[in-house]
């Protein structure tokens, strides 16, 4: 039991340590010449663009439930007119980077994870060694470059989209006054809390794509090694969403 | 030029590599025989310290290998070839671009030079207006082609083959074996071939070297190999089951 526990410690903490080594080469590599404007931008397009119509739908569904849970409670004692406000700080500061980040995680996580444990299966990651082409530059650098980017970007347009899908509720389905709910929206709602929910989608997306990457570049034993490898970074991804969103949000509201 | 001192290579509770001793000169063809799982891939890989050894040490012209910096290593791979087994190919680039990958990493040549120089790495080896289609477009054969146009495209001093006949249809497999011989002529490099196909290493070598163990049991030219003393080297070169040879995982 305690030979277990110390298993499991050791492990962690060794896991921890390789991500961490992961991490800081990343950073120095990000930061030297040659830089990876193409593969980068390449990346952008695929952790970004692609996911956008998820994050519009998702958004615009989670503004509109927002509004109609809020509506009917608020209305049992008359505070109606504050669903504006509800919707704009719980879409800006909370759900909008966290759901975004948890899309982000299951697409493009998940194809980051298999992509490089493919390659890492089927020798090329080897392959770009002998070629003499550093892999953690050449593969992770422009995956964390996009997620670091391209998640508060996301995070951006589910917030709009989010708001928009509350309004949409509140006033074509409850014949609320479109003005009160733009006021209400904006007097209570402050740079800062729009500010600080983009930190959160900047760690969120430098997260997703370091651990997708971590998994994937060091998975082994064929196709069910990049099976796993995809699973554990889809996982691994959600998890540290989750809990890092609290310790986030204790400390930066 | 490349010498290994007493590797010992394990992984897990796995010993894979226990006090590997070989040398390889300027300019051989070196072929290293052995059972699949006896490490052979696991040597050709420390050549090039895609994997570091436990103990023991490897030479490049002298120099420990293991005492390389970043850039120090990768110099030394530049002089460096590899044929993969599955050739390795990058899925996501044309084939002129997988040959030409490391000219377009460095950025010294313009595309359309990169492109013409890998177009005539690829006539090298046999093969014409193929640059524009993808790896998973190519069979066996010619993947294995386009990994050897990559592998001397930037003119490598020393090509490493990993098994590179196997997976082949004996017709096949054969023009890869004259493609090996061909390169060791026309470039005049020192080739390093692991495989356990007895004609094909009988056809590229200038010596033989047999892996059994962990380590290296016999060396000598192919016609000492083949009319060895040596029990284990007999059995496997005449490919009987029957022998000191202990299978791992088999009883007898």
């Amino acid at each position: 039991m305690i030979a277990a526990l110390g298993r499991l410690i050791i492990g962690f903490t060794l896991e921890l340590g390789k991500v961490l080594i992961m991490l800081s080469d990343t950073l120095r590599k990000m930061a030297t010449p040659p830089f990876e404007f193409s593969s980068s931008i390449k990346q952008m397009q695929e952790v970004g663009v692609r996911s956008l119509p998820v994050v519009l739908v998702t958004g615009l569904f989670s503004g509109m439930v927002l509004a109609l849970q809020s509506y009917t409670g608020f209305k049992r004692f008359g505070a109606e007119t504050l669903v504006g406000t509800v919707v704009g700080l719980s879409i800006t500061r909370e759900m909008g980077p966290v759901l975004t980040g948890l899309i982000v995680a299951g697409r493009a996580g998940a194809a980051m994870a298999a992509e490089l444990g493919t390659m890492r299966v089927t020798e090329q990651i080897d392959a770009l060694e002998t070629l003499a082409t550093n892999p953690i530059k050449h593969l992770i650098v422009p995956r964390f470059v996009a997620g670091l980017i391209m998640l508060p970007a996301l995070t951006v347009v589910a917030d709009i989209i989010g708001i928009f899908g509350g309004y949409l509720i509140t006033v074509g389905m409850f014949g609320a006054s479109p003005t009160l709910y733009w006021r209400q929206t904006w007097d209570f709602l402050t740079l800062d809390d729009i500010y600080n929910g983009l930190v959160k989608a900047c760690f969120f997306g430098a997260s997703i794509a370091l651990l997708s990457c971590y998994k994937g570049f060091y998975s082994e034993g064929g196709a069910e090694g990049v099976g796993k490898a995809t699973t554990g970074a889809v996982v691994l991804s959600f998890m540290t969403i989750l809990i890092s969103d609290y310790f986030l949000s204790a400390w930066l509201f | 030029m490349i010498e290994s001192v007493n590797l010992h290579k394990a992984f897990g509770d796995k010993k894979v590599l226990q006090g590997f001793d070989l040398e390889i000169h300027k300019g051989e063809s070196m072929v290293i025989i052995g059972g699949s799982g006896t490490g052979k891939s696991v040597f050709l890989k420390h050549i090039l310290r895609l994997l570091e050894p436990d103990k023991g040490k490897m030479y490049i012209d002298g120099t420990d290998i293991s005492s390389l910096n970043e850039a120090g290593l990768y110099k030394m791979r530049r002089r460096f070839g590899m044929l993969f087994q599955g050739a390795a190919l990058f899925d996501s680039l044309n084939v002129w671009r997988n040959v030409g990958f490391q000219h377009l990493q460095e950025r010294k040549l313009k595309e359309p030079e990169v492109r013409e120089l890998a177009e005539e790495k690829l006539r090298l080896v046999g093969m014409v207006n193929v640059g524009d289609l993808m790896p998973s477009e190519l069979s066996g054969g010619m993947k294995k082609r386009v990994g050897l146009a990559r592998a001397i495209a930037y003119n490598a001093e020393v090509i490493l083959y990993d098994e590179p006949t196997t997976g082949l249809d004996p017709i096949m497999a054969d023009a890869i074996n004259d493609l090996i011989v061909e390169m060791s002529e026309k470039l005049s490099v020192t080739s390093v071939t692991i495989t356990h196909d007895m004609q094909s290493a009988y056809k590229i070598a200038d010596r033989i070297a047999m892996l059994y163990q962990g380590k290296i049991i016999e060396t000598g030219t192919p016609e000492e190999i083949r009319n060895t003393d040596n029990p284990f080297v007999r059995q496997f070169v005449s490919g009987s089951a029957h022998g000191p040879i202990q299978l791992e995982g088999i009883e007898r």
